[in-house]
């Protein structure tokens, strides 16, 4: 036998892994946002893409920032900061200033994921948070929706804040096929559904994403909308209108099914996303903000550690009870 | 295509010693008899130091109820009694060791053609036991007691376990293709210890066609049914093995006699015909070498206290330097820190790698993404034992889940973070057991 020199590891079982990793992951949804990134590019021109590097950029160098700070290994490039990014930028309107970008983008990283303790640990979605966190400090620049095609920057109101403002009658002449390609007043990548459909299926088919959450959550959004709307027509909006329109399909592809920051388990998925769906509702017809789908995820989130614990309490119940 | 309900997996099969016939590997000159070859207390030896013995000869005794014997391999003279040698199990452990005198002499009434059907139960079972047969497939639990289970559990299903799920291994398929007849013999054998309404099957998957084809032809005119299992590790497991072929769930704590069932390995049951048809003890078992850097992987039928650096030897040598050493099965078996280690009873496969994904190892925290949630075939969850074990909380882990859990490996295979799920259950395990104690 030829001389084995080399010491032999001693390693646990088993010696076989996949080739899954965090990195294929994160990446995977990145592509998966690609859609997204170029529709709103289309309509907002370039201006959009510039939000985008900058969002993705701060992210990156937030997270080097605290790794060396913490003198831990460097995780920025294991693609969950520009996932975080990429949500930020969708999330905001083309026509923010960089500099409120920036800041947002901080608060993303080291408020809300880094000071946790960094990627796995954060309880609320760090993009949710950054984008909240904008909405309340400068509501003026966080609403101003510049008009997709626009020669000059003109901005208006998103077709939720029209809803809100001015009634249903306001809004009549959005059509469903403009909601569906994007053809609206709005944040970066919530205009586009059909984007945002193409990414999501992306992700169920690499099975990153379980369609249990987004369906729920829109499903119930939907349902709650449109019992309003068969009360009362000519005071609520459609639900086809609440399905199109606003972050629901960006929030509940994206966000909600955030590994992170949602259940492990089916029951505390399946409640996860009915309550999402129903503040969403709540906070559209009835809340002071025109949009709820950022704050009923962020509220769910702050639920996600009880439903987890909640689930394994009755998993040992029911072992018990079967002894 | 019946396979169990919960989880499992899809590990790259690997099986590349699967059409390399079974050879014979030369006895060598020293073998090292370990006399921990089984779960259970370490057999006694009742041999001296300079003493000629015999093949088969019994040269240590079980000790106590949940123990086996074990036999001289080969004849020759006992040059130690008490050496100490390193157990693929993973610790050092007492050994016997026989220098060969090459003249493979056969202890007296061993090795014949015996007339066995009109055997009581009871001397078969006492040819079992005194052939020191333990569970061949990795466990090593000493097969007589396992087919005598306590009198008030009725055995109504008994199962041949060909699932072989775990990659590169082949044993057990060469057995099925080989000696369809011994195992069939074999089974019948064990299915002789039950009563009459006793159900049997052989349980293969589906990855080994020509293992079903044969093992089908082979056990017509027998009441025994070939069952053909969708490919999903852990099949092998008797828990899932059992599921999948019966439909019945073992809850926490059960044993297979609790839902009615007995299951045997191929290797096992070839071994008890043996015992009971030849008066042979357990000397010898199939094994795989294989792996990448090995230069020719076969299936060998190796003598018990062969040191694996013989086999190696006999196998060309390795291509390359390796890293890893791992003697199993590479989901659940151990990786050595020498080629020093003898083979035992237990002992399937030997595989030798440069596994590159030892630079990978490196914990990243958990993403919560649930895919161990979803292929634990135990319904488990493994992030949260894992998240109570790395903070030294390992009470709060409830017992009854922590204990169900039987490390197949599914959970650490698919973490995308490559945490050591496993190795931390395994931790939390040992440090209840220590409070308890």
């Amino acid at each position: 036998m030829d001389a084995q020199t080399r010491p032999l590891i001693v390693s646990y079982a088993p010696h076989i892994r996949t080739e899954n990793s965090i990195e294929k992951i994160m990446y995977t949804v990145v592509i998966a946002l690609i859609p997204s990134i170029i529709t709103s590019v289309y309509y907002f021109g370039f201006r959009a893409l510039s939000v985008v590097i900058v969002a993705v950029l701060t992210c990156m160098a937030s997270e080097f920032i605290v790794n060396k700070i913490r003198k831990k290994e460097l995780t920025c490039f294991n693609g969950s900061a520009v996932v975080t990014g990429i949500l930020l930028a969708l999330n905001v309107p083309s026509g923010l200033p960089l500099l409120m970008v920036v800041l947002g983008s901080v608060v993303a990283i080291i408020i809300t994921k880094e000071l946790f303790g960094g990627l796995g640990f954060n309880i609320f979605n760090p993009a949710l948070v950054g984008r909240v966190f904008l909405l309340i400090s400068f509501p003026v620049a966080m609403t101003a929706w510049p008009v997709p095609h626009a020669v000059d920057v003109i901005t208006a109101a998103s077709p939720l804040g029209i809803l809100k403002t001015e009634g249903v009658a306001a809004i009549a002449d959005i059509t469903f096929w403009k909601l569906f390609f994007g053809e609206i007043g709005g944040s970066m990548g919530e205009t586009s559904a059909l984007a945002i459909l193409i990414g999501a299926a992306l992700l169920a088919i690499r099975g990153y994403i379980f369609l249990k959450i987004p369906l729920i959550f829109i499903g119930t959004t939907f349902a709650f909308t449109g019992i309003f709307y068969l009360i009362d027509p000519t005071q609520y909006a459609s639900p086809i209108f609440h399905l199109m329109s606003g972050g629901l399909m960006l929030g509940a592809f994206f966000m909600a099914t955030d590994m992170v920051t949602s259940p492990m388990m089916v029951r505390g998925q399946i409640i996860f996303a009915f309550c999402c769906g129903l503040l969403t509702g709540i906070i559209r017809l009835f809340g002071g903000y025109p949009e709820g789908v950022s704050f009923a995820i962020l509220i769910m989130n702050a639920f996600v550690p009880l439903l987890d614990r909640w689930d394994l309490y009755s998993m040992t119940k029911r072992r018990e009870a079967v002894k | 295509m019946r396979t169990f309900k919960k989880g499992g997996i899809h590990p790259p099969e690997n099986k590349i010693t699967a059409d390399v016939p079974i050879e014979t590997l030369p006895t060598p000159h020293v073998l090292t008899v370990l006399l921990s070859q089984h779960l259970g207390k370490p057999a006694k030896p009742i041999v001296q130091k300079g003493e000629s013995v015999k093949k088969g000869q019994l040269i240590a005794e079980a000790d106590g109820f949940i123990s086996a014997h074990v036999h001289a391999p080969t004849s020759g003279k006992i040059t130690s009694v008490d050496e100490r040698s390193p157990n693929p199990a993973g610790q050092y452990s007492q050994a016997i060791i026989i220098e060969a005198d090459g003249q493979e002499e056969w202890a007296e009434g061993m090795n014949i053609d015996i007339e066995y059907a009109s055997f009581p139960r009871e001397e078969k079972l006492r040819k079992i036991q005194d052939a020191g047969i333990v569970g061949m497939g990795g466990a090593g639990f000493p097969s007589h007691v396992k087919l005598n289970p306590p009198k008030d559990k009725k055995i109504d299903t008994l199962i041949l376990n060909g699932a072989e799920c775990e990659p590169f291994l082949t044993p057990d398929y060469r057995l099925l293709m080989e000696e369809p007849e011994r195992v069939i013999k074999g089974l019948e054998i064990v299915a002789s210890l039950f009563g009459e309404d006793l159900k049997v099957y052989i349980g293969i998957e589906q990855n080994k066609p020509r293992a079903i084809r044969i093992m089908k032809e082979r056990s017509k005119g027998t009441p025994f049914e070939v069952v053909s299992l969708k490919t999903k590790y852990p099949q092998g497991s008797e828990k899932q093995l059992i599921n999948a072929l019966t439909g019945r769930t073992l809850t926490v704590g059960q044993l297979p006699f609790d839902a009615g069932c007995l299951v045997h390995n191929t290797a096992t049951i070839y071994a008890i015909y043996e015992a009971v048809a030849k008066n042979k003890p357990l000397i010898e078992r199939v094994l795989s070498v294989s792996g990448m850097s090995i230069k020719n992987a076969k299936n060998l039928r190796a003598t018990i206290g062969t040191k694996i650096t013989d086999i190696v030897e006999y196998c060309g040598g390795l291509k390359e330097e390796i890293n890893q050493l791992i003697v199993g099965g590479p989901m659940m078996n151990k990786s050595q820190f020498t080629l020093d280690v003898p083979i035992t009873k237990t002992t399937s496969g030997i595989l030798l790698i440069n596994n590159k994904e030892l630079d990978r190892l490196r914990e990243m925290a958990c993403i919560r993404c649930g895919k161990c949630v979803d292929v634990c075939p135990q319904g488990l969850q493994p992030w949260r034992f894992v998240d109570l074990a790395q903070n030294r909380r390992t009470d709060e882990i409830p017992v009854n889940m922590l204990n169900d859990c039987m490390e197949c490996g599914s959970c650490t295979f698919v973490c995308p973070a490559r945490r050591d799920i496993v190795h931390w259950i395994k931790y939390a395990k040992a440090m209840n057991a220590r409070r308890k104690g």
